[in-house]
């Protein structure tokens, strides 16, 4: 807000938002979808936002992309107010069947970002597009066209496109929303590796609240619309993660019903007025906080799935 | 989604390419050695007899009864089949009209079409782009496109005399709106999420031009070239009609002036042949430009079924 001295590159937070506000002008009604959101995100992390459905996650999202001006308030990134698409930011949207050329093949669609950059010779590209598409197990596909691939796997090509664009940043707007369960545990399992591979960061927009604390090191916990931070979460789960194991902990239960209990707290009041805490029927208690995640299964919440998940 | 299942698995599991896909595959190579191959290409010989006599069998049945009803024609306007038949021969493939007249009106249509393809698609896709742009020439737009193009003959003939720049830009003043005006609307009807996509990639200039725009809009860019191309095949000879040495229309309306009935009519059975033949490659094109398409349809058409 007042800070003009911007964060020395490499020793500040990575990105930082600060009192974002965005309103939509409309004909004679205007709509506040973000009021006030301020946090930061380090270089390296892999931070989860997480809110009610309409909470102006994608809006956000947007934001920060470059793809729509705040109403006011500051973005940051890398040192560099952002003006417009960033150049070392990539994003995977929701609707993978319509962020992918259909009229290209898998190869050309991850291959087409890197022709834009001068800097790339044609070996080092095509040696890009091939790591890329073998880091999504996508390997022998590369001249199918994403219409004939299922939808796990027309997102796997969009995160291929991503990870091949070498980005210091990857934005990922409800990726997996769209694709069934178990597709989709595979996939969170996926960015999990890629994040720990390569050493991007990654801001992870998601309505799912397991989703968000099986894949986050933070969760930030989002209002209703007009927007506000309620909360940032640590995720204290070991940093090994799989389906199985850390969905059934101890640990991982009380973290979900921390956040579930913030969410239920933002959908039930404005922002503005907060309601009393927590459902008393969930196990929110931070005393809770430092058991053996072995001592009580029987509390803990069922884990969203588990067939299948394990065969990694 | 009929590939779920195999995604399931992860990284093992690509044999994603539809079933739907590989059948289409299968059906392009018939004699693929595999076994039960008999069965396959007995099948295949079904469907090209089908289609043999689905494309042809109309016209063939026409034809018959062009046949039939003319044959004891007495009328001078209207002489039997057998006869238009007969002298098709003489008047087309035994003489220099192929090359004299003909090639040249083939010449002077494609000259047209291409230059109204160039065109349409460059205005299309500035006009579709910008919004003020397109509020802006839509009055205009629609006024000029409501001018029937025989109508510029006369005019165009003040300007560009009696030679192929007349007709060439007869064609093309006829060509140019089902192009252009298709182009607009299929440029406007970009993806959001894919003009997101490229903004984010840093794609932009001639690369978000061609990879983004013109192919987005290339389903309705070829509806017009379609649309087109029939129009353009009527002004050729209309245009050859008013004032010309040579050309098809040139030699019909000779053949009429000269009372020459029966060649008349074989200088119209060849024009609606080259128009067929024409329509055929503008087909191939499609068939190669918009196979993605096709693809893309047919897979969502199969998940709607789901």
């Amino acid at each position: 807000m007042n800070s003009t001295a911007l964060p020395q590159a490499g020793s500040g937070p990575l990105l930082d938002v600060r009192a974002l506000r965005k309103v939509y002008a409309g004909r004679g009604r205007s709509v506040e979808a973000v009021r006030d959101l301020t946090f930061s995100v380090g270089a390296g992390e892999l931070v989860c936002v997480v809110g009610p459905s309409g909470a102006g996650k994608t809006t956000l999202l947007k934001c920060i992309a470059g793809l729509l001006p705040p109403t006011s308030g500051e973005l940051v990134l890398e040192g560099a107010p952002v003006q417009g698409p960033p150049p070392g930011m990539a994003v995977v949207f929701q609707e993978y069947g319509r962020s992918l050329f259909p009229w290209m093949t898998v190869q050309q669609n991850v291959e087409l970002p890197l022709k834009q950059k001068k800097s790339l010779d044609k070996a080092r590209r095509r040696q890009l597009v091939r790591d890329a598409l073998a880091a999504v197990g996508l390997a022998d596909v590369p001249d199918a066209y994403p219409w004939q691939l299922s939808g796990g796997m027309q997102q796997r090509v969009a995160l291929a496109r991503a990870v091949a664009y070498e980005p210091h940043i990857l934005l990922m707007d409800e990726p997996f929303a769209a694709v069934d369960a178990q597709t989709r545990a595979d996939l969170e399992d996926l960015v999990r590796s890629l994040w720990q591979r390569l050493g991007v960061t990654i801001l992870f927009v998601t309505h799912d609240i397991d989703e968000a604390v099986y894949l986050g090191q933070r969760v930030l916990v989002l209002s209703a619309s007009p927007t506000l931070v309620l909360d940032d979460v640590a995720i204290d789960l070991p940093a090994e993660r799989d389906q199985l194991g850390t969905r059934s902990s101890a640990r991982f239960g009380e973290l979900r019903a921390k956040v579930f209990g913030q969410i239920q707290r933002a959908k039930g009041a404005r922002p503005t007025d907060p309601a009393p805490p927590t459902d008393p029927a969930l196990p929110a208690d931070p005393e809770h906080a430092d058991s053996d995640p072995a001592d009580s299964p029987a509390d803990v919440p069922p884990p969203r799935q588990s067939t299948d998940a394990g065969s990694r | 989604m009929l590939s779920a299942p195999a995604a399931t698995n992860g990284t093992k599991a690509v044999v994603s390419v539809r079933s739907e896909t590989d059948s289409q595959q299968v059906a392009k190579r018939p004699a693929a050695s595999s076994p039960g191959g008999g069965r396959r290409i007995g099948s295949a010989l079904g469907r090209a007899a089908w289609w043999t006599a689905a494309v042809f069998g109309l016209p063939f049945g026409l034809l018959a009864l062009w046949w039939v009803l003319s044959a004891d024609s007495e009328t001078f306007y209207l002489p039997p089949l057998s006869e238009i038949l007969a002298s098709f021969d003489d008047v087309w493939l035994h003489s220099d009209r192929l090359a004299a007249d003909v090639l040249p009106s083939l010449l002077r249509l494609a000259a047209g079409f291409l230059l109204a393809v160039v065109v349409g698609v460059g205005l299309g896709v500035l006009i579709g782009s910008f919004r003020r742009v397109r509020a802006f020439c839509e009055p205009v737009l629609e006024f000029l496109r409501a001018i029937p193009p025989p109508v510029l003959v006369p005019v165009l003939m003040l300007f560009a005399g009696f030679g192929n720049t007349m007709k060439v830009l007869v064609v093309l003043s006829g060509c140019v709106w089902p192009i252009l005006l298709n182009t607009v609307e299929g440029v406007r009807a970009v993806d959001e999420v894919l003009t997101e996509t490229c903004r984010c990639y840093g794609i932009r200039g001639p690369a978000r031009l061609w990879h983004l725009v013109v192919r987005s809009a290339s389903p309705q860019i070829v509806t017009g070239l379609r649309q087109a191309l029939s129009v353009g095949i009527i002004l050729m000879v209309i245009s050859e009609m008013f004032a010309a040495n040579n050309g098809l229309g040139y030699t019909i309306i000779q053949f009429q002036r000269t009372f020459a009935v029966t060649d008349m009519w074989t200088g119209i059975l060849l024009l609606g042949l080259l128009g067929f033949l024409l329509a055929m490659l503008l087909r191939l094109f499609e068939r190669s430009a918009l196979h993605w398409y096709f693809g893309l349809r047919q897979s969502q058409r199969d998940d709607g079924q789901r």
